[in-house]
């Protein structure tokens, strides 16, 4: 326990995660910008925006993780949170497009001209500065995740329960999403994308710049998420997770715990719809079907959960694997390939990659301890 | 000058009906009549339909179908007025005899808005004396919505000879119709008496004509119509909360339905079984099957093919399930996260297949004709389908609790539900007991899948629409209860039906999880909860 704070926040994977992430950040620009197209090292922009994608939603991974992984709690509907950054974002691009848009109206998005609309609703108000939607894209997810924990934790709803209502709660909020007159674009969603900050959206520097901020955004979630997992709140969380009414007799407030953790998580995964929003160009209230908020914990499943790195692995490997199958002739079978996932990892794999590759280390450590007689038993973390 | 002439001759030959003499003024009032139709003028057609309506003669019936659909024909030269029957052929209106070779001058006689309006209305009073009960009723309601003044004399008289209880009141209503539109030329006294009629048959159709009354009337019938109209509102509004409250029972069935066997997997064995809307699809696919054999080798049987699908959608949603238990479920036991991330995948799976084996397009299903149609009860229209669906479920509902309570293999699984190792202890096979419930919790679903068949689009996302109402169901009504899903089921349906005129469906459906997610605050265990020992297992 006396470790240097640096050396505990940094473990040894931590560290090999930090210093891969930083390399791709800096190796996929370079090979896209420089690297003359015709030669074999050469990113396509078309896979710079595939990785841009993998990597927010190796953020909403690392989001769920957290709560699932440390606290236990499995919301199936983190998809929700994503969304709503992403929508706040979305808003702001909307708004930067101005009198570029079909009907050229330069205050309403082409949407509203279309539905008849006379002036912007008042909650679209401010989303033309940058500053402000950011802020947003921050609030709101936490928001709305701070009222709902705040109702579920206090009546301690838990366990499977929490699941059905929170995959009840991003049910609803597509249902609402789907409505023209929610002010949303309706079906449609908001797409037709023109600027961010200045900068063209489809721009190849832009994509780039956007690749590294999801780099960027990603780092910093892993060292709030490290922080927090290696602090004492972390071992309530863990506590919270292994035995919860055990750890609300020894007199911690778990409900407030939960709720921080929750909020958190559902700032994060928002920050990550947010960016990317940009990076698809387009966000639709199918961004809120349960069944992605679903795929989302699989992924971390199949990382391993209560493994950050895991985490963001899964959250790769089978968004990589679904980009390979959904392409090509393959595309009929993808949907038994994710379902087998799912049987088969939580069958056969209840640790995930990571996890696995964690214990089958251990045991081989334990191995060599037990083998000298004199030290004493090690315990497990 | 000569449609004057047509009009005096016109009255004569009433009157002549009317004072006796009526075999001969019917012959002469007919073929006189048939003269109107060949001058080519709206006004004279006008006359000539007014006149045989009057006239009471057997052939107006044809004559004015005829004219109806443009069959009717006339030839100025000869002075002669052809109908055209289906086939081609002209036949002679006034002598019934075949036409071989017609007039060159032959032309249809044309109709406008108002000629097809009289032709109604004399139809109309014309069947009001038809054989049929049936006709007689079309006859009254369509004078009763055209308010045709002419047609009172025949209404009236209709009225004295009619024995139908269900057609007397029609003929009242029409006769007070046109009563309360005849202008002058009725009483005050008539008028407040005729609102008193159409008052007491309370609905939409009523409350146009009492609202609709022109403003010029006497004060006492605008009093006596205000007042009709207030009490045909309220019953109105009582009729449509019936009806919401039909509707309500319509779609809680249909939940209750699609979650009681979620109940007894989630509810008495602990097991989220997301694939669980996988199993009712299973069901509506098996009917589909069914009803494709049945197609293809005897049609005959097409009626009871629901009944032939019922036990087969069991017994292939239980097989599905009982595989899935023993084959995945049953390692997961006591982490039920998992499983419901595995059931998810199951669920994907089992989608698949079907599309692949079916085809992603809506297959059709169809209706049994004992299932088909309707009947009106008081206001509101029931469909045999959607009623035969509530009994069918309340049917299931009953047998299941019947089979928990008074079976063995219930009994046995209430005992591993209550305390597993004592069960154990005692003998029962605790392993072959999870199968079993997950297979019949499976098999209810599939039975399920065959009554959705009928209402809803056979497809394979069938059970995806289900999945989350009937968790809500579930957890609404109190997990480990089946009469908590029964109330839960009803409830919420009522609630989205009542909901819905005020915010829309999808608004109201929202408002209802909304109000799900409040209630799970408040009773996180549901309606029913399970108190004691058994809370915390």
């Amino acid at each position: 326990m006396s470790a240097f704070p640096l050396t505990r926040l940094l473990d040894n994977a931590s560290t090999i995660f930090l210093a891969l992430l930083a390399a791709f950040a800096i190796a996929i620009p370079v090979l896209n910008l420089l690297v003359p197209a015709g030669s074999g090292l050469h990113v396509s922009t078309y896979l710079v925006a595939l990785f841009g994608k993998y990597i927010c939603y190796a953020m909403l991974a690392l989001s769920i993780d957290l709560i699932w992984g440390y606290a236990g709690i499995l919301s199936l509907g983190h998809g929700a949170f994503f969304a709503l950054g992403g929508y706040a974002m979305g808003m702001y691009l909307m708004r930067q497009i101005g009198a570029r848009g079909v009907y050229a109206n330069p205050i309403l998005p082409d949407f509203m001209v279309f539905l008849n609309w006379q002036e912007l609703p008042l909650y679209w108000y401010g989303f033309n500065h940058f500053a402000y939607a950011a802020l947003m894209i921050v609030l709101v997810p936490g928001l709305v995740a701070f009222v709902f924990g705040w109702f579920a934790f206090r009546s301690r709803v838990t366990g499977v329960y929490l699941s059905i209502i929170t995959q009840a709660m991003t049910y609803a909020l597509m249902l609402g999403f789907f409505r023209n007159n929610f002010g949303f674009g309706g079906n449609n969603g908001l797409t037709d994308f023109k600027d961010i900050l200045g900068f063209n959206v489809q721009a190849e520097g832009t994509r780039n710049a956007l690749l590294v901020v999801s780099c960027l955004a990603l780092a910093l979630s892993f060292l709030i998420c490290r922080t927090i997992v290696t602090s004492k709140f972390g071992k309530v969380l863990v506590a919270i997770r292994d035995a919860e009414a055990r750890t609300r007799f020894l007199g911690y407030r778990v409900e407030a715990y939960k709720l921080f953790v929750f909020t958190l998580s559902a700032c994060m995964a928002g920050v990550a719809g947010a960016l990317y929003v940009p990076q698809v160009g387009i966000i639709n209230p199918g961004e809120f079907a349960p069944a992605n908020s679903i795929e989302a914990v699989i992924w971390v499943a199949v990382g391993g959960r209560g493994t950050l790195t895991g985490a963001v692995l899964g959250a790769f490997v089978v968004n990589y694997a679904k980009t390979f199958f959904t392409s090509g002739w393959l595309a009929p079978y993808w949907l038994f390939v994710l379902g087998g996932l799912f049987v088969a990892v939580t069958l056969l794999l209840p640790r995930g990659i990571v996890g696995t590759f964690e214990w089958w280390h251990e045991r081989r450590a334990e191995k060599k301890i037990t083998a000298l007689p004199a030290s004493a038993p090690h315990a497990a973390e | 000058m000569r449609s004057f002439y047509d009009r005096i001759v016109a009255l004569v030959l009433v009157a002549g009906i009317l004072f006796g003499g009526a075999t001969v003024a019917r012959a002469g009032a007919y073929e006189d009549a048939l003269a109107g139709f060949t001058t080519d003028s709206f006004g004279d057609t006008a006359d000539a339909i007014d006149s045989l309506a009057a006239s009471g003669d057997p052939r107006t019936g044809l004559l004015l179908e005829a004219l109806k659909d443009q069959r009717l024909l006339y030839s100025v030269e000869a002075k002669k007025v052809f109908i055209k029957d289906q086939s081609d052929k002209l036949t002679d209106a006034a002598t019934g005899e075949a036409v071989a070779t017609p007039p060159s001058d032959i032309e249809n006689v044309r109709l406008n808005n108002r000629v097809r309006g009289m032709i109604d209305a004399a139809l109309g009073s014309l069947t009001l004396m038809a054989k049929e009960p049936g006709r007689r009723l079309d006859a009254a309601q369509a004078v009763f919505k055209s308010r045709d003044s002419s047609a009172l004399h025949n209404v009236d008289k209709a009225r004295e000879k009619e024995t139908d209880p269900r057609v007397k009141k029609a003929l009242t209503e029409a006769r007070a119709a046109i009563i309360l539109y005849s202008g002058d030329s009725s009483s005050p006294e008539d008028k407040i008496a005729a609102i008193a009629v159409i008052r007491d048959r309370g609905d939409q159709d009523a409350l146009g004509l009492v609202d609709g009354l022109p403003s010029d009337l006497p004060p006492a019938v605008r009093q006596a119509a205000a007042s009709a109209s207030a009490k045909i509102q309220g019953n109105l509004a009582l009729w449509s909360a019936i009806q919401n409250a039909w509707y309500g029972l319509s779609l809680g069935s249909v939940l209750l339905l699609a979650a009681i066997g979620l109940a007894i997997t989630f509810g008495v064995m602990g097991i989220i079984n997301m694939a669980h809307g996988e199993m009712v699809m299973l069901g509506a696919y098996t009917t589909f099957v069914v009803q494709e054999f049945i197609r293809a080798r005897n049609p005959t049987l097409f009626d009871y093919s629901l009944v032939i699908a019922v036990p087969l959608a069991f017994v292939v949603s239980g097989a599905v399930g009982i595989a899935i238990e023993r084959s995945i479920i049953r390692f997961l036991y006591g982490r039920p996260l998992e499983t419901l991330l595995a059931t998810w995948g199951l669920s994907l799976i089992l989608q698949q297949a079907i599309r692949t084996i079916f085809g992603p397009t809506n297959k059709e299903v169809g209706n049994p004709s004992w299932m088909s149609g309707a009947f009106d009860l008081g206001g509101i229209t029931i469909t045999y389908n959607r009623l035969w669906i509530i009994c069918f479920t309340l049917a299931v509902f009953v047998a299941l609790l019947g089979m928990l309570r008074f079976t063995r293999l219930g009994l046995e699984m209430r005992a591993v539900t209550q305390n597993r190792s004592m069960a154990a202890a005692m003998g029962i096979r605790t392993a072959r007991i999870d199968a079993l419930t997950f297979g019949l919790g499976s098999g209810i679903a599939g039975i399920a899948g065959v009554a959705l068949s009928q209402i809803d689009n056979v497809s394979p996302n069938l059970g995806q629409g289900y999945i989350i109402d009937s968790f809500m169901v579930v957890v609404f009504g109190g997990v480990g209860n089946l009469w908590g899903t029964l109330v839960g089921a009803f409830t919420l349906g009522i609630a989205n039906k009542f909901l819905e005129p005020y915010a829309g469906a999808v608004l109201g459906k929202i408002a209802i999880l909304v109000l799900i997610i409040l209630f799970i605050q408040k009773r996180p265990r549901g309606m029913f909860a399970l108190k004691g020992r058994a809370v915390e297992a």
